[in-house]
């Protein structure tokens, strides 16, 4: 299939819009980071974009996008009105009766479609499938007039059971686009038919809540790129790390949820990947926040779903990233029980740690890194400050850590960095020890402004192997945009024995999935190597209530018209996949106890060409021109003179003994004393023990 | 254990790395679990425990709050069995479902396991999980006739399981002889284990990394810190004795009210709860014993000051005043299937106490009842099917905001299971699935609406309840106002019927395609309820929520036709009132 031509990944952040140029006749790649302008995005977007030349000189643009994920948190999504059957009106607002915290009982839930937004119509579908109450067309239409005379902006309808016979929905759907004005309307199986109706119901209803946010969002960037004569392909990173064309996130905008994250990760594994490290753990420090994700053999893991906040989920598969509250905002304080504590509360980037001078006077994990000298007071980050207040940030940790625990300042500040390492590590534990992989396999790759300041304790804390900081940690994001695969996934439940299966009709479901996926990854239209197709069959023990992910070792044979195909599936071969995943996951195997399939899953991925990485290496330089100096920097209790190096100037090859610094316009890795670093052919930064 | 103290920040990482255990056992559990009540709604609980005394030095961030609290008793139960009969060793395993040993009922099956260090004990692990079905009259246990606990189940004394490693084939038959779901229960027990084996190879590799000493002193440090921390609670609480008391609809037995009384007295940074003036022990199933009435003052505390860690370190300011025998101290062989209801009530009775002694930290009473249904029939094959859940209601309002609706309860973290799994596992059609209208306690911030469940059945069925909440409402604090009580009730063709014991009933006959209805109590309001603000009153109304009778009579605003606020109208009216 066709080359690469040049194409544009393109990564809009709170503060920064960073894109990725890639010319692959050529080899060549450029980067650039223009201001973003929250509201305006398209200004930003173009004037990075602009930085490359004339923009009808692109075939592509990736976008990784924040703009659904935003729109959930800050609650700023459409109105949307819900038409569900007559009885469960409330689904969305019990949630499953749950609650915010394990202990303490105070907060209340609003959920994105009020009660009055919400209304029933007359029809049921039992759990078999069979209709017993056919959907009462004309109550739908009055209930989407009735909505729409109220203000709704998008509709979405959810029937009980409607994912074992979707035809009532398809009926209440056809019979409300009669009266529904706008392209903002679907229905749950549609877009999730799977079991369960809350998840269903949330999911059903967030999309729809996104579906004019993301959909007006994605027509100011096109119309923006049609004024400049774009006109090449324009596509969105998805959560699930693949790319989907904009008619496809219009339609299916939930799945941007994750988007901008989930194309770090993308990067981050190829990059990994070909360095020699397939098995990595991702770290993005951010402000606020440190996400951790896991790719084992160089393939990202996916979970099923994820939620948003309270009561907010969204069902689909998403790259996993564990969130946790340690960011360099993060305010560190001594609790009541006099323990040192770093986050939740975070002073954010407004008003910012207290070596900005914003107004914030409690000491954050940014300062700490500043009082130690990690991080250079001289030369901020992001360009925008022309100095941090060191005394300040020392005065304001001495005073809240350091006389509470009867330290003085500097060892306080490293109190701080040791608590902040030992959350990062935490979570990465989480997602490597505590699911059975063994840690001494992995290396952490660390990306965004900060994570490389922590890279070193992260080796020696979780027991990782090595640090691989990429050449350009502030534009992984973007770089991923380029690099990742069309990928398009589907569900479908089943609720079958898997005893006596049909295999025959089974083969022919999930035939007919793999047509469906595979027709919207090829309307993408965007240069693919070839297709693959992946099932999955969530399954369980008969009695039992979760299910298990079982991968099924068979892909589409294709038929001799390119059409029709098959599996090849048989019972013995689920039968098999299904003890080993388990055996994976527990203990022990119940033999005897029949096996139950739940759900099937289809993933279909466009492979891209292969980006070739070598073209980021550096070339020339020497190690002695890279140098910049020295500086006093605290590890372990005491002042050390510390070599500091310009990290972009480092040739390939060169080696460096902790303890130095190496800085870089967006990102500062700190090797410690034990530790040494060197360029690899890729201009990655590998930090490995002495 | 050793008197070193560790620098702060060690402490941190430790407190990190073992709670993390504890997840990840809890994690294991839920889903490997066969039952729902374990696997959903995660009626369970793992931690690490002290080798002599059994307190409680470790828990996960999850866990079902009750047996947070009751675990420790568990574990001194089988300390208390090896001090008599010696010959503990390395792989041994207990199992037992005693409740007055222990505490809880007797579905809850916990098994312990000593952890060895260089041959001799260094904690105890253990992991404690509901089952589904361990005999009884009632499938699923929840016998609201049971006077003795002979008609709840079997009663299985702390045993070995497992001996030095090897597996009492004997034990799993004598549990498998006496459940009707014996392989619902095999498959949870195997999932306990699978639980318990991960716990064990997490925390002995945690001890390679930083030697025993080290997280022995840590465990050491914990308990004190966690003391420290709630002394301080205490000590801000201005001194004085605060009462309170609720009452229970009956035992199931007899139609009388029971009793939960509290007189607290805060003194300086100590606490005494003494309940002595509650009811004596009853004939029906809604006994405690006192290891149970302590575990759930310890889950209302933790509930009022979230801050505190949860070990054994945080009762040790507290003392109690249980009378031996009453229905909050009851022993053997008093039945005890309900406690659920009793603990409920216990910890609104904690929380209206205190309350009194701090309006500001108050909590409505949640809506107390856990109202587990069970209905039963046989398909057109001949095989049973047993439908068993415990449904929601509302929590309290707090200073802070308006109670959650449709909660689950203050002791477990439990979520509902969705209708469709209901609906494709069993022969029921659930017809209705709703917020329940004026069911909230009236307030500044009122409570959180309760729910409307009704479900259908499609083959012949018989049904049980055991519920509460029928003729006392959940309270309002700081001058807000009761919510609705609990109703429950059924159609068929015979027509309408509702339990004569208000709140319990068992063999009600229902034919195919008769129906169950019930209607759950919301929370209860904080702060009186003409303060509220008119906008959330008239949204309140709009949502359906509130009732616009409600709205003028009890919250004193005057809506237009429209639906807004009157504002002149509404003044008058809180005006009037004030006089």
């Amino acid at each position: 299939m066709s080359a690469l031509g040049t194409i544009v990944g393109v990564d809009v952040g709170g503060t920064f819009t960073d894109l990725f140029y890639f010319d692959e006749a050529a080899r060549a790649f450029r980067t650039a980071k223009v201001p973003s302008n929250r509201g305006d995005e398209a200004a930003g977007f173009l004037d990075g974009l602009k930085t490359f030349g004339a923009l009808s000189a692109l075939d592509s643009i990736v976008h990784g996008t924040t703009v659904g994920t935003n729109a959930l948190l800050e609650r700023k999504g459409a109105k949307v009105g819900l038409i569900t059957t007559e009885g469960f009106r409330d689904v969305l607002e019990m949630r499953r009766r749950d609650r915010r915290h394990t202990w303490g009982l105070s907060g209340d839930f609003v959920p994105v479609v009020e009660r009055d937004f919400r209304v029933e119509v007359p029809e049921r579908t039992l759990a078999s499938g069979d209709i017993l109450t056919p959907v009462d067309v004309e109550a739908v239409k009055r209930a989407a007039e009735a909505l729409l005379a109220k203000g709704a902006e998008a509709l979405a309808i959810v029937f009980v059971n409607a994912y074992a016979n979707s035809a009532n929905e398809e009926v209440a759907l056809a019979a409300a686009s009669t009266v529904w004005p706008n392209d903002h309307i679907g229905c749950s199986s549609a877009i999730l038919p799977e079991i369960r109706e809350f998840e269903r119901t949330s999911t059903t209803a967030l999309n729809a809540y996104l579906q004019p946010v993301v959909g007006s969002y994605l027509a100011k960037l096109e119309a923006a790129l049609d004024s400049e004569a774009f006109a090449g392909r324009f596509h969105i990173v998805q959560s699930n790390g693949g790319v989907m064309s904009t008619e496809t996130a219009r339609r299916l905008p939930a799945r941007t949820a994750l988007s901008g994250p989930a194309a770090g990760v993308i990067a981050a594994a190829a990059i990994s990947e070909a360095a020699g490290f397939p098995d990595v753990i991702t770290g993005d420090l951010g402000g606020t926040s440190f996400d951790v994700s896991l790719i084992v053999g160089g393939k990202t893991a996916l979970a099923a779903q994820t939620t948003v906040d309270f009561g907010l989920v969204i069902r689909n598969p998403m790259i996993e990233i564990t969130t946790i509250g340690a960011g360099g905002g993060s305010i560190a304080h001594v609790d009541a029980g006099g323990l040192l504590q770093v986050g939740p509360e975070s002073a954010g980037s407004r008003p910012g740690p207290v070596c900005y001078g914003a107004g914030n006077d409690r000491p954050t994990l940014t300062d700490a890194n500043v009082v130690l000298g990690r991080i250079n007071a001289d030369k901020p980050i992001g360009g925008k400050l022309a100095r941090l207040d060191v005394e300040a940030a020392k005065a304001a940790i001495l005073k809240h850590v350091g006389e509470p625990l009867g330290l003085d300042a500097m060892q306080a500040a490293e109190a701080i960095v040791r608590i902040a390492d030992s959350k990062m590590a935490g979570a990465i534990r989480l997602m490597s020890i505590e699911r059975g992989h063994d840690p001494s396999r992995f290396a952490a790759v660390p990306f965004g402004g900060g994570g490389a300041l922590h890279a070193g304790a992260l080796i020696k804390d979780v027991g990782l192997k090595a640090a691989l900081v990429p050449r350009y940690p502030g534009v992984t994001s973007a770089l991923g945009c380029v690099i990742a695969d069309i990928r398009h996934d589907q569900v479908q439940t089943l609720n079958l024995f898997l005893d006596g299966i049909d295999a025959t009709a089974l083969d022919r479901r999930m035939v007919e999935e793999a047509e469906k996926a595979k027709a919207v990854v090829e309307n993408a239209h965007l240069a693919v190597e070839r297709i693959d197709v992946l099932f999955e069959l969530d399954m369980h023990y008969v009695g039992q209530t979760h299910t298990l992910a079982v991968p099924l070792p068979v892909t589409v044979t294709e038929g001799s018209t390119g059409i029709g195909g098959s599996t090849g599936i048989t019972e013995a071969m689920i039968a098999d996949a299904f003890e080993r995943a388990y055996q994976a996951s527990f203990s022990r195997l119940l033999k005897g106890v029949p096996m139950r399939i739940v759900n099937l899953r289809t993933a279909v991925i466009g492979v891209r060409p292969s980006f070739d990485l070598a073209a980021l290496a550096p070339q020339g330089g020497t190690v002695e021109g890279a140098r910049t100096g020295t500086r006093p920097v605290w590890f372990g209790g005491a002042f050390h003179d510390t070599a500091i190096y310009a990290r972009l100037e480092l040739p390939v090859g060169a080696e460096v003994e902790g303890p130095a610094i190496l800085e870089q316009p967006d990102a500062t890795t700190v090797v410690d004393l034990d530790l040494k670093a060197r360029i690899d052919a890729f201009g990655n930064l590998i930090v490995e023990r002495k | 254990m050793s008197g070193a103290t560790l620098d702060p920040v060690t402490l941190a990482v430790l407190k990190g790395r073992l709670e993390q255990i504890v997840d990840e056992m809890d994690a294991t559990l839920y889903r490997s679990a066969f039952n729902p009540t374990i696997a959903e709604a995660k009626d369970a609980c793992h931690g690490i425990y002290h080798p002599e005394t059994g307190d409680t030095l470790v828990q996960g961030s999850g866990g079902l709050p009750i047996f947070v609290g009751a675990m420790a008793f568990a574990v001194r139960a089988v300390i208390d069995k090896v001090a008599k009969d010696g010959g503990l060793q390395e792989g041994d395993t207990f199992v037992f479902n005693d409740p007055y040993d222990g505490g809880t009922h007797l579905n809850d099956f916990r098994l312990v396991r000593p952890i060895f260090r260089g041959g001799a004990l260094f904690c105890w692990m253990a992991s404690v999980g509901h089952w589904l079905d361990i005999g009884g009259n009632v499938p699923g246990g929840y016998n609201p006739k049971a006077v003795e606990s002979f008609q709840e189940g079997v009663r299985i004394p702390p045993v070995k399981l497992f001996s030095a490693g090897k597996l009492n084939e004997d034990i799993v038959g004598i549990l498998d002889a006496n459940s009707r779901l014996p392989m619902s229960n095999w498959g949870d027990l195997n999932a306990q284990l699978n639980a318990l084996d991960l716990g064990e190879r997490r925390l002995v590799s945690l001890l390679e990394d930083y030697g025993d000493g080290t997280i022995a002193t840590a465990f050491e440090a914990f308990s004190d810190r966690a003391e420290a921390m709630m002394r301080a609670a205490i000590r801000a609480i201005p001194d004085g004795v605060y009462s309170f008391e609720d009452v229970l609809d009956n035992d199931g037995i007899t139609d009388d009210m029971l009793t939960v009384a509290l007189d607290a007295t805060i003194a300086g940074d100590t606490m005494r709860l003494d309940f002595s003036r509650s009811s004596g022990a009853c004939q029906g199933p809604i006994n405690i014993s006192r290891s149970t009435t302590i575990a759930a003052c310890y889950v209302a505390l933790k509930h009022i000051f979230t801050d505190v860690p949860a070990n054994a370190g945080c009762l040790r300011p507290i003392s109690f005043e249980i009378v031996d025998g009453s229905l909050l101290g009851a022993g053997p062989p008093k039945p005890v299937a309900g406690y659920t209801e009793t603990i409920l009530r216990l910890i609104g009775v904690v929380f209206g106490a205190l309350a009194k002694a701090d309006p500001d930290r108050a909590l409505g009473g949640p809506f107390g009842t856990i109202n587990a249904l069970s209905i039963a029939g046989h398909r057109t094959d001949g095989s049973r099917w047993v439908l068993f859940s415990f449904f929601g209601g509302g929590l309290g309002g707090s200073p802070e905001s308006d109670g959650l609706n449709h909660a689950n309860n203050p002791i477990s973290t439990a979520t509902i299971p969705p209708i469709e799994i209901l609906e494709a596992a069993y022969p029921v059609i659930f017809r209705q699935w709703a917020l329940r209208p004026d069911s909230a306690g009236a307030g500044t911030y009122r409570g959180g609406v309760g729910a409307i469940y009704e479900v259908e059945s499609m083959t012949d069925a018989d049904v049980s309840l055991l519920g509460e909440r029928g003729k006392a409402a959940p309270f309002g604090v700081a001058g807000g106002e009761a919510a609705a009580m609990n109703r429950f009730s059924w159609k068929s063709a015979a027509g309408e019927g509702t339990p004569p014991m208000v709140s319990k009933i068992t063999g009600v006959r229902l034919a195919k395609g008769g129906r169950v209805r019930l209607e759950t109590p919301g929370g209860g309001g904080w702060g009186d309820p003409r303060r509220r603000d008119p906008q959330r009153v008239a949204r309140d109304v709009r949502l359906g929520f509130v009732s616009e009778g409600v709205a003028r009579d009890t919250y004193a605003v005057a809506l237009a036709a429209d639906g807004s606020v009157d504002a002149a109208a509404t003044e008058r009216l809180r005006n009037e009132e004030a006089l």
